[in-house]
């Protein structure tokens, strides 16, 4: 039950910080999800966002944080087997699925639908 | 006469109320987060998944949800409603995807499609890969992994 509370509280944390940032400078959503994915990467460092995720749960997984986080846990994880090539190796491990089914169905749905203004 | 125009311009700009943005960006972001999680209770139950692979699912699902509504031009009502509520979660990453795909499709299919269907979802792409390239090797070379 405790994992719905943190889940809205950080999921809510997060978005309320970024929207805070776009009313409050001229940064476009474009560099405001730039800065998140970086910030997810860092993160990662000794395991912090994993255990956001073990407390969070998906309010954890969903935000674009968890992008950064994902593309530096496959690369980390196949680089302590392999080196410094495992960076290059792993870096898409985990990742792969959000980006492949968003461009799949991205681009059969332009196929049949027309654009909207 | 350009002062006048900063002035003209400032005055009809549209005043966009900060503190209320921060309380309903903050509501529905933590209302999508805990519907998700409740989905994802639902994906382990249902088909018996790990809790990591039903992660995969429930992002797998709005995904598709977010890239069928932005088709149907239902999408961009939402954000300008919800604001980074629904541009922060992967919801988001997915929109910008399918209208760039819309966008272009008139361009045909290599040159508009192709071409600039990561046209405002590179830049997501690009950073994380060269800031997984800067963390990961200053980790490997000070902590070892």
């Amino acid at each position: 039950m405790e994992t719905y509370i943190y889940s809205f509280l950080f999921c809510g944390f997060v978005c309320m910080i970024s929207q805070l940032i776009l009313d409050n400078t001229k940064l476009t959503p474009g560099h405001v999800t730039s800065l998140f994915v970086v910030i997810g990467a860092l993160l990662d460092i000794s395991g912090i966002y994993d255990k956001i995720v073990l407390y969070c749960g998906a309010g954890a997984i969903i935000p674009i944080t968890s992008f950064g986080h994902l593309l530096i846990h496959g690369a980390m994880d196949i680089a302590s087997e392999n080196g410094f090539m495992g960076l290059a190796l792993g870096i898409f491990d985990l990742t792969s699925v959000g980006i492949s089914i968003a461009v799949v169905s991205a681009f059969f749905l332009a196929l049949v639908f027309k654009p909207r203004h | 006469m350009k002062d006048r125009y900063l002035e003209l311009v400032s005055k009809y700009t549209p005043k966009e109320n900060i503190l209320k943005n921060a309380v309903v960006t903050f509501l529905a972001g933590g209302i999508l987060g805990t519907l998700c999680e409740l989905l994802l209770r639902g994906y382990m139950m249902w088909f018996s998944l790990s809790r990591s692979e039903s992660g995969v699912m429930v992002i797998l699902t709005l995904i598709v949800i977010s890239s069928i509504l932005t088709a149907l031009g239902v999408f961009d009502y939402c954000v300008s409603k919800l604001k980074s509520a629904l541009i922060i979660p992967i919801t988001g990453f997915a929109h910008s995807i399918t209208s760039a795909a819309l966008e272009y499709r008139k361009e045909g299919l290599v040159l508009g499609i192709g071409a600039n269907i990561f046209k405002l979802a590179g830049s997501v792409i690009v950073f994380g890969i060269v800031s997984v390239y800067v963390f990961g090797i200053i980790r490997l070379l000070i902590m070892g992994g």
